[in-house]
């Protein structure tokens, strides 16, 4: 613990104390925040998980009749007719919380592709509609995309986020807590010991000046003229009486 | 996110019929070198292979999405699991031959997970 312990040590503990206090309630705070969002964005998922499977069954089955429209050469002709990808994937931010999220969106750039020419020969109409079907099915894909992407961002987020807040629960605060009680433990010790002094100096005080007045009382009475105010006056006086009195009687005999 | 201005990519690693769509709609790329941003996985096709090539593509820049098919998925699993960032998201799609299964899909085994914890 502090090897110091005084008020200045205290208040900057206290004012810890308060920031670690409002920090706590500022991520809580986001915490929540979070876990509504991510919850909103799981159940998002499930729902468009369950779209995609139909939606992609759809677009294998036009791709089916497409092939069977056009003929099983097809196939090598769209694969052989690759060049540039003309549906891009744009990247964008979105803001949860003070977490960035990466928010895709599909375009198609616009423009010839070698694809439109795809199927001239035959099946030019079951193609066309096939690819339109593919397209749709990009689009879902990549809202699904965004959603995951959301999801894994999210769950980072809320991971730290609930480590922050749990660790100023459960060390931070309860540490500073019972330093400051430390602190104030000392702190009464030392004004107790503090106190007993001062009514111990006031007593010994007292004393001195109960004496005082006595050998002032002495004096006026001119009983010991010679006598100083010494602190062992009393016993002296005691003492000194006695042996006088003893004296006296060997003069005496 | 390093993109390119005309957009990033979508990789697709999945069999011929479901990756011959897809490259219909406009989704495949092929650069000077060659190189495509498609895997067409048949039966001969090495799982080696396609966990090289999934470890690229989850590596390339310009690529933000990749699509891969429930069953090759299924191959390279643990490649999967292990791909933790958010960009480029690894999406899993069913195959023209193989029906989806939802309690393949990692992330929904997740989903559900949380949900049903919470």
């Amino acid at each position: 613990m502090l090897s110091s312990s005084s008020n200045a040590v205290l208040g900057v503990m206290k004012f810890r104390l308060v920031g670690a206090t409002k920090g706590h309630a500022l991520l809580k705070k986001k915490a929540d925040a979070l876990t509504l969002k991510f919850r909103g964005i799981c159940k998002e998922i499930m729902e468009k998980k369950a779209n995609m499977g139909s939606m992609l069954k759809d677009s294998f089955f036009s791709y089916t009749h497409a092939v069977y429209a056009a003929g099983d050469g097809v196939k090598h002709t769209i694969q052989d007719n690759v060049d540039t990808a003309n549906v891009r994937v744009l990247g964008g931010l979105d803001n949860v919380a003070g977490v960035k999220i990466p928010q895709f969106e599909t375009q198609v750039i616009p423009g010839d592709s070698k694809m439109d020419l795809a199927g001239l020969g035959r099946g030019g109409q079951q193609l066309q509609s096939c690819r339109k079907a593919y397209q749709k099915a990009v689009d879902v894909l990549a809202t699904l995309a965004n959603l995951q992407t959301a999801f894994y961002t999210l769950d980072e987020a809320l991971k730290v986020t609930n480590r922050r807040v749990n660790a100023l629960e459960n060390v931070v605060k309860p540490k500073l807590e019972n330093t400051i009680s430390y602190i104030k433990g000392e702190l009464d010790e030392l004004e107790r010991e503090e106190f007993f002094r001062l009514k111990k100096v006031q007593k010994n005080k007292q004393k001195a000046v109960a004496a005082l007045d006595a050998e002032y009382a002495a004096h006026a009475n001119g009983q010991s003229p010679q006598r100083t105010a010494l602190p062992e006056d009393e016993f002296s006086e005691t003492s000194g009486g006695n042996m006088l009195s003893i004296r006296d009687e060997d003069v005496i005999f | 996110m390093a993109m390119s201005p005309e957009g990033a990519l979508i990789a697709v690693i999945a069999d011929e019929d479901t990756i011959t769509g897809f490259l219909l709609a406009g989704v495949g790329h092929v650069d000077l070198r060659k190189n495509t941003n498609y895997l067409v996985v048949d039966s001969r096709t090495n799982v080696r292979t396609i966990e090289a090539k999934f470890k690229e593509f989850t590596s390339r820049e310009d690529i933000a999405i990749v699509l891969i098919s429930q069953n090759v998925a299924s191959m390279i699993r643990h490649a999967i699991e292990q791909h933790t960032k958010a960009v480029p998201s690894v999406l899993e799609i069913p195959s023209k031959d193989h029906p989806y299964e939802p309690s393949q899909d990692s992330l929904l085994t997740r989903v559900k997970h949380i949900l049903g914890a919470q």
